[in-house]
């Protein structure tokens, strides 16, 4: 059977496949061998992020039992959505180059806005949204104008934006500081309570391992009838029912509690379109090539400052969605929102994810697990009862060591030939 | 082919310059040069440093705009006021970094910019094209789906090479493109070269490298100061190369071809 197979294919080989010098992984040991070699080239994908969640799951649950309940894993996707955003929007600056440090500020801005505008102004909550996302947008496009018209560095222009929205969140907030969202309103409810129902859930764990396989299939039907290598039907099976066998899991153990929070599936709906921008578009390949050789992206014709100008309304759109779901899950707009370690920790999750700080690397899935690594700290160190002085701490340490393998991931990669 | 052509006035080549000077200011880049390609031919564009070659290929490409002279392409005057209008004509630039992004696959290379299918990417038309051009051109990529990182310098060659193929021109210019390759590098993109020409194109290629314009040129045309000084063909000798391109005649390698003339039986074969 295989030296039959072998023949065919020495008979008429691949398209992709006829190079003798290139090693292809065949079977389910050469693919893993594949995966070690990459590993070993500093290519290292999301590997350090499971490693890393594995570790801080096992010493928080042996600290305190309460951690990886149901309950509190419920509670973890709610306070994971509200950052996760923002760090989505801050996977498409870094795809770039560049940085925003102003998310956070900008994320506080648009709460506050929501809360004066519905609250205090009594315009209708889906404007007051709609008017705070528009700020987002407008911040970016003022950064982005620093940035062409300028050539001003993003992190400078940033840092004067952080101040200055700073202020602006101030202002308008006014004397009275805080402004309470009333409680029992949609906006409130979507923060702090409703969840999928149990049949909704599931329909989406199976949906997602149909996308994955009928995608799948579709493409290597299409490469086998051009003449070029293609996975396996029984691979592909195996791959999508895995996903599905995952997702089913995790959601039948999240619906022993309250179940999925619709805000975590609002993010994941948000992660997976960003993810198709970025890989299946001519901007989201445009976005990678500005981040990996500017000078060559223009030369290709690709409008560069577009992109740019592109990446940065992004990021301030998401943050301000990001302010918008956080005063939502508070219930309140505050002072407080978006300042401390907003901020960080959206950026810290982007980084701890994948995404590279030198341009050119990164996915949105990056956002996800990141925020889920930052987000099990801040839950493990609070049911610890430490301080935040604490917390702080350990996550500033987890960044400089997300930041480290990044660096270390990178100088691999150049001398080993992978960029 | 180039005898079916009128050589001297170069009316049916299919780019071709006509009186062109480039001035920067004060300075004199390029004063009335002549030059033209005909399809199916290699013109190797050599000089010194600062003889105006790079400038030369500039103007072809549309970077620069010369102050004066024609371009005629396929005899009918042309301008090129842009990149993208040299594009649109048929005139393809591999510039000397190559201008590769490292971190995209040789696919997403060879399509940056011109990608199939905006919102959805036709990512299996493009590797089938991808392979089409580089099974073309013989050359050796082992997968088109490594980043460009992974390749070596004539592979990188190749790669920025089959990306300027894309748009099927009809000239393409190269500007010293084995000048930071190895040996066995070179001889791969003299191949390369040598087959783009069997396609049909004009090919106007800059190099420092004699041995590898005397490998690879159908014709040599020497600049000097921002002039025209003089056209050879392979079988020029070294000396003759030199001279022309430093404007003396006493100079190292003169001096030595002379010792080695004077020891040298005479009738033995001159390298």
């Amino acid at each position: 059977m295989t030296t039959d197979l072998g023949r065919k294919a020495e008979a008429r080989p691949l398209l992709d496949r006829s190079d003798e010098r290139l090693s292809h992984a065949a079977g389910i040991r050469g693919t893993l061998s594949a995966f070690f070699d990459r590993v070993r080239s500093g290519d290292l994908g999301s590997l350090p992020v499971v490693v890393g969640l594995a570790i801080i799951w096992t010493v928080f649950q042996a600290l305190n039992p309460v951690f990886l309940s149901p309950a509190n894993l419920v509670n973890l996707l709610f306070d994971c959505s509200t950052v996760g955003v923002i760090a989505l929007g801050i996977v498409c600056i870094l795809m770039v180059g560049e940085i925003d440090l102003s998310v956070g500020s900008v994320s506080g801005f648009a709460s506050a806005l929501v809360g004066v505008l519905w609250v205090n102004q009594g315009w209708p909550v889906a404007l007051a949204i709609l008017a705070a996302l528009l700020v987002g947008a407008a911040a970016g496009l003022i950064y982005a104008a620093f940035y062409n018209r300028f050539g001003m560095p993003s992190f400078v222009s940033t840092l004067a934006g952080l101040l200055a929205v700073l202020g602006l969140q101030l202002y308008i907030l006014g004397s009275s500081g805080s402004i309470n969202l009333p409680y029992g309103s949609t906006v409130v409810n979507f923060g702090q309570t409703m969840v999928m129902p149990d049949p909704v859930s599931y329909a989406f764990a199976v949906l997602a391992g149909i996308v994955a396989f009928i995608t799948g299939y579709r493409t290597a039907a299409r490469r086998k009838a051009a003449g070029l290598s293609s996975r396996s039907t029984g691979g592909l099976l195996f791959r999508a029912a895995s996903v599905t066998v995952v997702l089913l899991g995790i959601v039948y153990y999240l619906n022993q509690a309250r179940g999925v929070p619709w805000m975590f599936g609002l993010f994941v709906g948000l992660v997976v379109a960003m993810n198709y921008a970025l890989r299946r578009t001519k901007w989201g390949r445009s976005m990678a090539a500005v981040g990996g050789n500017r000078e060559a992206a223009r030369r290709a014709g690709i409008n560069v400052r577009l992109i740019y100008t592109s990446a940065f309304v992004l990021c301030s759109t998401l943050a301000a969605a990001g302010g918008v779901l956080g005063a939502a899950r508070l219930a309140t707009a505050s002072q407080q929102a978006g300042t401390g370690d907003v901020n960080l920790n959206a950026i810290a999750a982007a980084v701890i994810g994948g995404t590279s700080l030198f341009g050119g690397r990164g996915s949105a899935y990056s956002a996800l697990l990141g925020i889920i690594v930052i987000q099990s700290i801040a839950s493990g160190l609070t049911l610890l009862d430490l301080s935040s002085s604490l917390r702080y701490m350990i996550t500033g340490a987890v960044l400089a060591i997300a930041v480290i393998v990044d660096s270390l991931a990178r100088r691999s990669r150049l001398s080993h030939g992978r960029a | 082919m180039d005898t079916s052509n009128d050589a001297a006035s170069g009316l049916e080549a299919v780019l071709s310059l006509r009186g062109i000077s480039k001035h920067f200011g004060a300075v004199s880049a390029l004063t009335d040069i002549d030059l033209y390609v005909n399809a199916g031919e290699v013109v190797a564009l050599v000089g010194d440093n600062g003889a105006g070659k790079s400038t030369l290929v500039k103007i072809l490409a549309g970077v620069h705009q010369p102050s004066a002279g024609e371009i005629f392409f396929h005899g009918q005057p042309v301008t090129l006021p842009d990149p993208s209008a040299a594009l649109r004509l048929g005139i393809a630039t591999v510039f000397q970094d190559l201008a590769l992004c490292e971190n995209l696959d040789v696919v997403a290379n060879i399509f940056l910019g011109r990608e199939l299918t905006p919102l959805r990417l036709d990512e299996v038309s493009m590797e089938i094209r991808a392979w089409t051009l580089l099974n073309e051109l013989s050359a050796r990529i082992p997968s088109v789906r490594e980043p460009v990182a992974a390749l070596s310098g004539g592979q990188r060659q190749t790669v920025a090479i089959a990306r300027s193929l894309l748009l099927e021109p009809t000239v393409i210019l190269l500007d010293e493109p084995t000048a930071a390759l190895g040996v066995a590098q070179t001889a791969e993109v003299l191949d390369l070269i040598d087959r783009v020409r069997d396609r049909g194109l004009g090919v106007v290629m800059i190099s420092h490298n004699m041995e590898d314009v005397r490998a690879v040129a159908d014709r040599i045309v020497v600049l000097r100061l921002g002039r025209n000084n003089g056209i050879f063909y392979p079988d020029a000798s070294n000396q003759e190369l030199v001279g022309a391109i430093t404007g003396a005649s006493e100079n190292a390698v003169t001096r030595r071809a002379g010792r080695r003339a004077g020891r040298a039986e005479p009738g033995a074969p001159n390298p």
